[in-house]
Order: C-alpha cells, then sequence, then structure tokens
C-alpha cells in the first residue's frame, strides 16, 4: 500500500489521460524513484528528465545503480516508488498487454551490456525478431532487405548477416545488438556501456557511427558509459548518479564548475584530463 | 538546450520533424498516380514511416515499369524504412526521386550508402543427399561421443589414480557438499518413488497371483526384483535425471563463462575440482541409495500384502528371509557404484564439451540424461548374464 500511495502522491505524475508530451516536454520524466533490494537502497527519489533529441550520457561509479536505472524506465525492474512517464505515457503499474505500452517499446530500441543476442538466431534473424514481432504483415522480402541495411548501417559486413553471435567478436555483437535496436526506426535509444570492452579503434569508430546514426535519425539517446572518451566525443548533457540521486546534469564545463568531490575525481583525474584534452566529435563537425 | 539547437540547425531541421512524436493524426501512407510532361510520375504522401506503411510497400511492387519519376513532395515524415522502400523502388524503375525534403533525402542517402546484399547461407542440399550426410553425421558424433566417453573414463582413472597417491588432492569439502546434493536430498523423492513401485508390483503381481491361488508368492516378487533390479535401475533413473543432468548444466555454464579456462591458468585441474567430486559422490551415494530405495519398495509392497492381501507384517519379514537369498543383495550393490560412474561420466563429460551458445547447454544436459540411462540398461542387462553364468539366480 505503501508503494502505491507513494507512486500516487508524486507530484510531477502527468494525469493518465495525456498520451502524448508536447514537444518541448522533456521525453524520460523520472520523478521520486526509488529502488532497493532488501536492505539495500539503491536509489533515493532520484530526479531525471532526458529532452527530446540530445545525447544524455549516464555516469556513476560501480555499483550506483545505472543499469538499476535504465531497467526501471524501460520495465525491467519494479521501482519501489516513484513514477516514470517514456513520451508522456506513465511506465510503471502498468499491464504489459496494455496497447498504448506496447505502443512505447515500440518508440525505443534497446543495446544491454553484452548485446543480448539471440544464440540460436543469425545476427539478420536476430535484426528482424522484433519486426516480426510488431509487423507481422510485413513480406518477409522487405523485412530482410530492411535488417540487411540496418545492419550494414551499424557497420557490419554484409558477410556477417548469416553469422550466429557465437560466431562474432565483442565488439561486433554489440553492432548486431545495435542493429536489432534499430530495427524499428526508435526515437529513443538505450545504450548500456556500449564501448566497453572495445578497442580504442573500435570504440572511436562506434562513437561517430553513434553519432552519425543519431543525426541521421533524429534519436534521443540514453547512453550509459564508463568511457570518458566517448562523454566528450558525442555527449549534449552528462548525468552524474551519486548518494543514491543525480547529483547533477549539465554540459561536461558545467559539471567541471561544480564543487562535488566525485565529479572532480571523475573528470580531472589522470583519464579525465586526457580525454577533456580531445576535441570533441561534436565540435569538429560543428566547425 | 543550447547543444540541442545547435545540432538541430547543423542538420537544418527543427525538433518536431525529425522526432514528429505528437502524431495523433498521422496520415497513413499513399500514393497516386499521373502522367504529366516528364512522363509517369508517382506521388507520394502522408507519413511513410514503418507504423503507416500498410500496403504501400506491395502496391508498389505490382507496378512493372514505366515510371519515369518518384515525387516526394506530399510527404509529411519519413523514416529509414519508408526511405528504404523509395530508394529500392527508385532502383528497380530506374527511375529520379524529386521533391525530397532535407531529411528525406539524407535518410535515402544513408540507405542508399548501405544497399548491399547480405550474404546467405548456403542453400539447402537436394533431400537424399541430406539424408545421407545427416546420417553420415550422426553415425560420426555417435563415434566421436563414444571414443570420447572411453576417453574421459580413462581420464577420470588416471585422475582417481592420482587421488590415490596424493591424498591432499582430494577436495574433502567439494565431495561432501555433492554428497549432500546427489544423496541426502534425493532422500525424499527417491524413497518416496520406491515405495509407490514397491505398491505397485505388488498389487499387479498379487492380481495375477491370485489366479493360482498364489498370492504368498508376491512377497517372492517384491522382494526379489526390488533387490536385483528395480531399486537400483529406478534409483539410476532419478539420480541420472536430478544430478546426472545438473552436472551436465553446471559444467556447461562454467564453460561458457570460461570459469573452467580460468581455473586451468591458475592451476587448479578441472578434473580435479568439477569431475572427481560430483563422480566420486555419485558412485558413493548410488549403492546407498539403491539399497534404501529397495527398502523402500519393500515396505511398499509389505504395506499392500498387510493391507489388500490379509499377510500380516511379521509373515512378510519372514517369509522374505526365506526366499530372498543374500546373493540378491549383493547383485543389486554391485551393479550401483557402476551405474553411479556411468551417471557422471556422463554428465561431467557431456558438460565439459559445451562450447559456444546457451542452447548447447540444454542440447549437453538432454545427452547426459539419455545416454546415462541408456548405458544404464544396457550396462543392466550384461550384469544379468554375467550373475546369471556365475550361478546367482
Amino acid at each position: 500500500m505503501d508503494r502505491l500511495e507513494l507512486t500516487d502522491a508524486a507530484p510531477a505524475s502527468p494525469p493518465a489521460a495525456q498520451h502524448d508530451a508536447p514537444d518541448d516536454a522533456p521525453i524520460i520524466r523520472i520523478r521520486g524513484l526509488v529502488n532497493r533490494f532488501g536492505d539495500n537502497i539503491i536509489h533515493d527519489q532520484l530526479d531525471l528528465d532526458v529532452r527530446r533529441g540530445e545525447i544524455l550520457g549516464v555516469v556513476g561509479g560501480s555499483g550506483t545503480g545505472k543499469s538499476v536505472l535504465m531497467r526501471s524506465i524501460i520495465g525491467l525492474q519494479q521501482p519501489a516508488a516513484g513514477s516514470i512517464t517514456v513520451f508522456g505515457e506513465p511506465m510503471l503499474d502498468r499491464d504489459p498487454a496494455d496497447p498504448e505500452l506496447i505502443a512505447v517499446q515500440k518508440r525505443w530500441g534497446i543495446l544491454f551490456q553484452n548485446g543480448a543476442l539471440f544464440s540460436t538466431l543469425t545476427v539478420s534473424e536476430n535484426v528482424q525478431v522484433p519486426l516480426r514481432e510488431y509487423y507481422p504483415a510485413m513480406s518477409a522480402r522487405l523485412r530482410e532487405e530492411i535488417a540487411a541495411y540496418k545492419i550494414l548501417m551499424t557497420g557490419l559486413n554484409a558477410v556477417d548477416g548469416p553469422k550466429y553471435p557465437a560466431e562474432l567478436s565483442g565488439g561486433m555483437r554489440k553492432r548486431a545488438g545495435l542493429a536489432r535496436a534499430l530495427a524499428l526506426d526508435p526515437e529513443l535509444l538505450f545504450l548500456d556501456e556500449p564501448t566497453a570492452g572495445l578497442d580504442p579503434i573500435g570504440a572511436a569508430a562506434f562513437d561517430e557511427q553513434t553519432l552519425e546514426l543519431q543525426r541521421t535519425l533524429g534519436l534521443t539517446l540514453f547512453l550509459i558509459t564508463h568511457d570518458l572518451d566517448t562523454l566528450h566525443a558525442i555527449c549534449d548533457r552528462v548525468a552524474v548518479l551519486a548518494d543514491k540521486k543525480v547529483i547533477a546534469v549539465g554540459t561536461i564545463d558545467e559539471l567541471l564548475a561544480l564543487d562535488h568531490p566525485w565529479i572532480q575525481e571523475y573528470f580531472n583525474g589522470p583519464r579525465g584530463r586526457v580525454a577533456h584534452g580531445a576535441r570533441p566529435l561534436a565540435g569538429e563537425a560543428l566547425a | 538546450m543550447a547543444p540541442i539547437t545547435r545540432r538541430m540547425g547543423q542538420i537544418g531541421l527543427p525538433c518536431n520533424a525529425i522526432c514528429p512524436t505528437v502524431r495523433p493524426m498521422a496520415t497513413p501512407a499513399d500514393f497516386t498516380e499521373r502522367d504529366d510532361a516528364q512522363g509517369r510520375t508517382i506521388s507520394l504522401s502522408g507519413t511513410l514511416s514503418l507504423a503507416c506503411l500498410g500496403d504501400v510497400p506491395a502496391r508498389l511492387d505490382a507496378i512493372a515499369d514505366g515510371v519515369a519519376q518518384i515525387d516526394l513532395a506530399g510527404l509529411d515524415h519519413i523514416d529509414t524504412i519508408g526511405a528504404w522502400v523509395v530508394h529500392r523502388f527508385a532502383m528497380r524503375m530506374d527511375a529520379p526521386v524529386t521533391g525530397a525534403g532535407e531529411d528525406a533525402q539524407r535518410l535515402l542517402d544513408a540507405v542508399a550508402r548501405n544497399d548491399e546484399p547480405l550474404a546467405t547461407a548456403a542453400p539447402p542440399l537436394n533431400p537424399v543427399v541430406r539424408v545421407l550426410a545427416e546420417t553420415g553425421d550422426a553415425v560420426r558424433l555417435t563415434g566421436q561421443t563414444m571414443l570420447g566417453l572411453i576417453g574421459f573414463l580413462g581420464a577420470t582413472t588416471l585422475s582417481f589414480g592420482r587421488l590415490i597417491t596424493h591424498p591432499r588432492s582430494v577436495r574433502i569439502n567439494a565431495v561432501v557438499q555433492r554428497l549432500e546434493v546427489v544423496g541426502i536430498k534425493a532422500l525424499a523423492i527417491v524413497g518416496l518413488m520406491s515405495f509407490l513401485v514397491g505398491i505397485v508390483i505388488a498389487q499387479q503381481g498379487s492380481v495375477q497371483l491370485q489366479q493360482f491361488g498364489m498370492e504368498v508368492l508376491t512377497v517372492n516378487l517384491v522382494g526379489r526384483l526390488t533387490f536385483r533390479e528395480l531399486g537400483v535401475l529406478m534409483t539410476a533413473i532419478m539420480v541420472a535425471g536430478r544430478s546426472g543432468s545438473a552436472f551436465a548444466a553446471q559444467i556447461g555454464t562454467m564453460m561458457l563463462n570460461e570459469e573452467v579456462d580460468a581455473m586451468r591458468t591458475i592451476g587448479v585441474r578441472p578434473m580435479e575440482a568439477l569431475v572427481m567430486p560430483r563422480i566420486l559422490a555419485t558412485v558413493i551415494m548410488m549403492p546407498l541409495l539403491g539399497f534404501y530405495a529397495s527398502v523402500c519398495a519393500v515396505i511398499g509392497g509389505g504395506f499392500l500384502c498387510a493391507v489388500s492381501l490379509d499377510i500380516p507384517p511379521v509373515t512378510f519379514v519372514q517369509r522374505l528371509r526365506e526366499v530372498v537369498p543374500i546373493t540378491d543383495l549383493y547383485v543389486g550393490l554391485v551393479k550401483a557404484p557402476v551405474f553411479g560412474l556411468i551417471i557422471g561420466i556422463a554428465g561431467c563429460f557431456q558438460g565439459l564439451q559445451v562450447r559456444g551458445n546457451a542452447e548447447e547447454v540444454g542440447t549437453r544436459t538432454t545427452a547426459a540424461v539419455v545416454q546415462a540411462i541408456f548405458l544404464v540398461i544396457v550396462i543392466d542387462a550384461v550384469f544379468a548374464v554375467f550373475f546369471t553364468w556365475i550361478g546367482w539366480n
């Protein structure tokens, strides 16, 4: 009962009848989120907005609940309290078969940390799964063609299509996962540590491709990462998770102006300084 | 907001043109044909996105040829899937695309850059060749598995020899833990199963024997059958299903996680740390469980005799001691550790064969159970012949 009352009492909870947010409203809106495992509180009254069309980087030490936050938004983790709306649609305590919830699910794509490819399907079949599931009427040929260009778009080669995930390297698996996440042309993309485990060249290429895709398709990105280069290169804003909350959201320069020890340590540590010295990809392209 | 507007400005679009999430009245995609100075023109209109495509791709496919240009000026919105449909149609017609807005053009360029058919898997062979090939594959695989099992038996024997010569390398904790999982935790289910099997044998047997007025022979039937065969055999099947499968699944998952490789690199022998405790556990526990199962089955039989045949328990036990020779117990107990060895080896061997993906774990687990039960029954038959031969009837 406690949980329900808290959910209802959340101040920012929009009326249920409002299906689609106006353009300037945040795509994801989180208010008063509480997550706990037993006595271990992960998030305590966490608030966060993700704006339309931005690349939001989410950083935080290990165990600060970055992945739990993502899982809460996409409905894999039931929070103890709080409210989450995506595209203006409340996400918590929903019937999984609710057509409005499914409509939201069609508008997002998710790349899990290890790709989470279906191991018994080929790369091409993996990409076709969401299309097959949500648009059963689509012709098989069109579906295969869509899978083909999605796979090529993420930087894989034509020969990788009929391969099984077990035959791919870690980086290729991430690209294949990205291709599957992009299968439905989502407006919102969740990436969980997309560059972890990639070599620096591969990671830089992945960053570049992500940015390229974001620009081509006009995506909003929710990007969990530990990669300082990625943060500097492609993120518009960075949200810092610490002390069970989002302690700050802003551009890296704005964050650096704050006097929080963890933020200073994170961005001004030896690795942070090196990454800061590099020119961001976005700026490069703009110059 | 600064970085966002900057980015949007760079690609020259207002936010809501890129993400028109507010489309309460999105017009479905459609097209019209007209003939003008340039020739036959297809004009697309509405929202050419995945959700609103409708039958447009099919209708476009139905147009054979003769299109001079494709006009996109009437489009409200387009996504990459819409762009792909247009691109494919334009390629097939060899017709120019006109009137594309900036975003449509960008998406068309993006899909055009990635227009390359995927490599396809090799085409299926003709059925005769395929049947032959699959038969050959199955034979080869069975042969390899048998060889592998024999090799694994050898490796197990070597490890066992090493354990005897280096008793300190026995992992006592692991063995005890396995003994508990394989043996103690199976007591309830094995006991219940055997009790019920005992009742069934006694009941079915008594119905037949009654026809000869020989109900009293039910005691012979229950006593000899359970001690010689059923007690141990049913236990072996239960242990194969319970523990053999668990061995294969546990070790298989560890193979996938590279835990077994990690063990090797830090000097832990998987044979010693993973395989030996499990095999020792099944070898030690099978005779104990088998004996326990036989006793439970006899109790079940005795229960039925008391309830429906009016043979009181005292008479039942007395009669049991007269008709069941001690060799029957030996027959059961000699077979049990061999069955345990088979179950343990099949489980661990299949677990260590797991490569690649999660599906393999399931396949290997199934194989472990099937092989274990099959081999147990084959060996049981061999034993039956052997015991007859040495006169333990």
